[in-house]
């Protein structure tokens, strides 16, 4: 099961053997060749309808088609045989960032090594050449500073997105996101907005240590004033990416280390995605499988098996963790009766744990059973590989959840 | 530590003893700036006399150090010579030395720069820049009408009229006198002991009051503590009381207006007792390394609540910090608003023209408590709050100068304090009458829409309002 995981792109429908698809280069261009087994996640929603699936069936059909898709450096959608450009998870969110670096120019960016390094995990990457080191803002090591500045920068008529190195640092910058950026709106009587975007890679990593892998989604959530989405795939990311600058609400968007170079084709058009909107990601029948993020594709690994076993798992991709999205969780919970929730956060105060009171609030008579949370256990992640892989849910214990829930 | 500023005389001869102190131990650091304009009044030390000209090629560097080569008191050694030795690093060339000796942890106090000693007499012969009468009178009136309404609102707060306040007594000159030297687009990035700023900018008593009572014409619509004002008309961030936090603001408001290419700067506020926070240090660093057009105002009144500010840092208070960063800074006499409103005016200047941050410390006095919640007798002497009150006041001080110069009388003194007393009494009574903002707007303005949640808790709040109206205030209409 790990072998679906490496972090460098997951096709969690294929079989294990080819896991490892896509390409190993973190800075590939866009279309580079992989061979002829290149596999894209599919997996997208455009609101409504859910393309994705995985059933065999249909995942054949999309594999031949791919297999006659280009490979060729191009990545313009003229020569291949499908719309829309493929890349990578980091380069969509550059390429939602370009966009609207573009498209308003009050826009910039400021972190640590975000210029001329291109950021560490190369999300800003040529962009303080084509916008100038002043835009594209290296800053000093202090995160409580920079995250003020980008405060004090947005009350002044600036959009300014901050790049926090990992998500874990931005502990630094409690004060000033809780005290100043969720309330300045408010106690200024509405005189000052603060449309800032926080972003960052966050959760539990390949062996990064426990403080590189804090789960910040826990203590975010309770802070007033403030919106929270995680991104998953290329296309939500660069979706979510624009709709957070649009919004004049100061966002957190949280990425994921290890979802970085996922690859998948996104469409060519500019398209901006709802901030407080799930993604339908498996229609099904039998149970409510709520998730974000990494787990995603625990749960999809997962899904394939319980498909195998004759269950109908309904999968939905929160996204937005602050509001949750009660429309579509509670259309789903009146659909199957049953909910279980996986989550990356420890079992104490996270998001599953929010998650959790909030649909039992709302629809506890819909429910056939309690509510099963999967989460992290309590404890700081601990660097050994196999140690590691134990704190975080994997897919044989969602397939066992899924089968004492549903009976 | 309060009465320092008196001691200056001696700091001078007890300097003298340290530095022959130190000369007898062959110290070889040296402090100095090329930079032509710089204000600092920082030279060389008394070790001078070991060097002969420094080295040219190290001009443009800054502060460094400069190598006491040879035991010869001869002249410097040739260019070359020196290039050979010295290391290439930190933009610029480093000097090596041989001797083992660390750079002390004092030098010479920072200079004090004032215009107007206690008693409104110039303390210069020399032709200093002079402001006209309309703005000295200015200054002069909302200097009062700064120091009335914080009595008045005191009072009130003692009487139950409104929950808290704090006074900034004794710091009128520095807000006064540095909204004098800025212009309107010049954002301020308070701490919250700055209405003083608002005052000269147009806020009026009604807008203070409103601000107090937290009623529903006020700016902030009721959101916040008494004293904690914000106007973006006026360009005046609106105060948070988390200590310090503004500094990074002021940051990102001085990087917005150089995007912007703006012809104005951003202007902050703080306390002895902020600077030891963490923001503090890295607003400095980042406004230095970013070429952040800001002016960091640091009022020194030598205590944050209890703690004097001989326990907030050893260092000799905040302006000699500026260097550490490679800011320019200076001291000026905070209760002297002449002073203020120079050094305000070239930094600002400075800030703009040249792209750069600048450092002001302007020490004075707190003269009232922390706030209302504070009782300063309880950890300092009454006497010594009385001596700054009366023999120090910048209000008493800027007076003679003014009544000297044939701008101002006693009988306009009486007037304008009757007039601001009865315009306060006023303000307050109709505050004090207006209602207080209604209840959706306790859920607005949390996000640019209300969201669901929002929505749903306010439906909820309003059922149990219904329910059981005797248990709610009354003055909070629906």
């Amino acid at each position: 099961m790990a072998v679906v995981f490496q972090g460098i792109g997951a096709a969690t429908a294929i079989s294990s053997t080819n896991a490892s698809v896509s390409t190993r280069m973190p800075f590939s261009s866009r279309g580079s060749p992989s061979g002829g087994k290149a596999s894209f996640l599919i997996v997208r929603s455009d609101g409504r309808l859910s393309s994705g699936s995985n059933s065999r069936c249909r995942r054949a059909d999309q594999l031949i088609t791919n297999a006659v898709a280009t490979k060729a450096e191009s990545s313009t959608a003229s020569t291949s045989s499908k719309p829309g450009h493929e890349l990578l998870l980091f380069e969509a969110l550059r390429e939602g960032l370009e966009e609207e670096m573009d498209r308003d120019p009050r826009v910039c960016v400021m972190g640590e090594d975000v210029g001329h390094y291109g950021g560490s995990y190369k999300v800003t990457k040529g962009l303080a050449e084509k916008y100038g080191d002043l835009r594209v803002l290296d800053t000093p090591i202090a995160e409580n500073s920079f995250t003020g500045m980008a405060i004090g920068a947005a009350m002044t008529g600036l959009r300014p997105i901050v790049e926090g190195m990992n998500m874990g640092f931005l502990l630094l910058a409690f004060n000033q996101i809780s005290n100043n950026c969720g309330m300045l709106h408010y106690t200024s009587g509405g005189q000052f907005k603060i449309p800032v975007v926080i972003r960052g890679p966050g959760g539990v990593g390949r062996q990064l240590g426990a403080e590189h892998s804090q789960r910040l989604e826990s203590y975010f959530q309770s802070i007033p004033g403030i919106q929270m989405v995680a991104c998953s795939t290329p296309y939500n990311a660069k979706g979510l990416m624009k709709a957070a600058i649009r919004s004049e609400n100061p966002v957190v968007l949280f990425e994921h280390v290890l979802l970085y170079n996922l690859k998948e084709r996104i469409p060519d058009e500019e398209y901006v995605l709802n901030l407080e909107e799930a993604e339908m990601v498996r229609p099904g029948e039998h149970v409510t499988i709520l998730t974000y993020s990494r787990m995603r594709y625990h749960v999809m690994q997962a899904a394939k098996t319980l498909v195998n076993k004759g269950y109908d798992p309904e999968v939905i991709d929160i996204r937005s963790l602050k509001p949750f999205d009660l429309y579509t969780i509670g259309n789903s919970v009146k659909k199957t009766h049953r909910v279980l929730i996986v989550e990356e956060c420890m079992r104490t105060g996270g998001i599953g744990a929010s998650l959790t009171a909030a649909i039992n609030e709302n629809f506890l008579d819909y429910l056939d059973a309690p509510i099963v949370c999967l989460s992290s256990q309590d404890v700081p992640t601990p660097y050994a590989g196999t140690l590691e892989e134990w704190t975080v849910v994997q897919p044989a214990q969602i397939v066992t959840a899924v089968e004492q829930l549903c009976g | 530590m309060a009465i320092w500023v008196t001691q200056s005389r001696n700091v001078a001869s007890s300097l003298k003893i340290k530095i022959g102190f130190l000369a007898s131990f062959r110290r070889s650091y040296i402090s100095s700036s090329f930079n032509s304009s710089c204000l600092t009044t920082r030279t060389t030390t008394s070790t001078a006399e070991n060097f002969g000209n420094p080295c040219p090629f190290l001009r443009n560097s800054g502060i460094h150090f400069i190598l006491r080569r040879f035991e010869s008191l001869s002249s410097a050694k040739p260019v070359e010579e020196v290039k050979n030795q010295a290391l290439h690093f930190l933009g610029g060339n480093t000097a090596f030395t041989s001797e083992l000796t660390f750079i002390s942890e004092f030098t010479e106090k920072v200079h004090c720069y004032r215009v107007l000693d206690e008693n409104g007499h110039p303390t210069t012969s020399n032709k200093f820049p002079q402001v006209t009468e309309d703005m000295a009178v200015k200054m002069y009136r909302d200097m009062v009408t700064l120091q009335i309404m914080d009595t008045v609102f005191y009072e009130a707060q003692r009487q139950g009229r409104i929950s808290f306040y704090a006074t900034s007594t004794g710091e009128e000159a520095i807000t006064i006198a540095s909204a004098a030297a800025l212009a309107i687009d010049d954002v301020i990035v308070p701490q919250y002991r700055e209405p003083g700023v608002l005052i000269w900018r147009g806020f009026t008593l009604q807008d203070f009051a409103n601000q107090c009572y937290g009623n529903k014409v006020d700016n902030g619509k009721g959101r916040q503590m008494p004293v904690h004002y914000g106007s973006n008309k006026y360009n005046y961030f609106t105060v948070a009381s988390t200590i310090a936090s503004q500094l990074p603001h002021a940051v990102g408001a001085a990087y917005s207006l150089r995007m912007d290419k703006k012809n104005a700067c951003a202007v902050t506020f703080f306390g002895d007792g902020g600077s030891s926070e963490g923001d503090c240090h890295a607003s400095l660093n980042f406004a230095a390394v970013l070429d952040a057009p800001v002016l960091f105002i640091c009022r020194n009144n030598g205590w944050a609540i209890s703690t004097p500010a001989s326990e907030q840092f050893r260092s000799d208070g905040i302006a000699v910090k500026g260097q550490a960063y490679g800011i320019r800074s200076i001291r000026v006499d905070g209760n002297d608003a002449l002073a203020v409103y120079n050094a305000v005016r070239m930094a600002r200047e400075m800030a703009i023209g040249e792209q750069r941050p600048i450092l002001i410390e302007a020490v004075t006095y707190r003269v009232g408590h922390h706030s209302t919640s504070d009782d300063s007798t309880r950890y300092r002497p009454v006497d010594e709050i009385e001596h700054w009150r009366k023999m120090q006041s910048p209000l008493i001080r800027f007076r003679k100068w003014i009544q000297r110069n044939g701008w101002w009388s006693e009988q306009d003194d009486t007037e304008l304090q009757n007039k601001v007393k009865e315009e306060m009494l006023r303000a307050i009574q109709v505050a004090e009458k207006t209602e207080k903002p209604p209840l959706a707007e306790l859920f607005t303005d949390v996000y640019d829409h209300p969201p669901k949640n929002l929505q749903e808790q306010e439906t909820l709040l309003r059922e149990y309002v219904k329910k059981h109206p005797q248990d709610c205030p009354s003055d909070v209409p629906l």
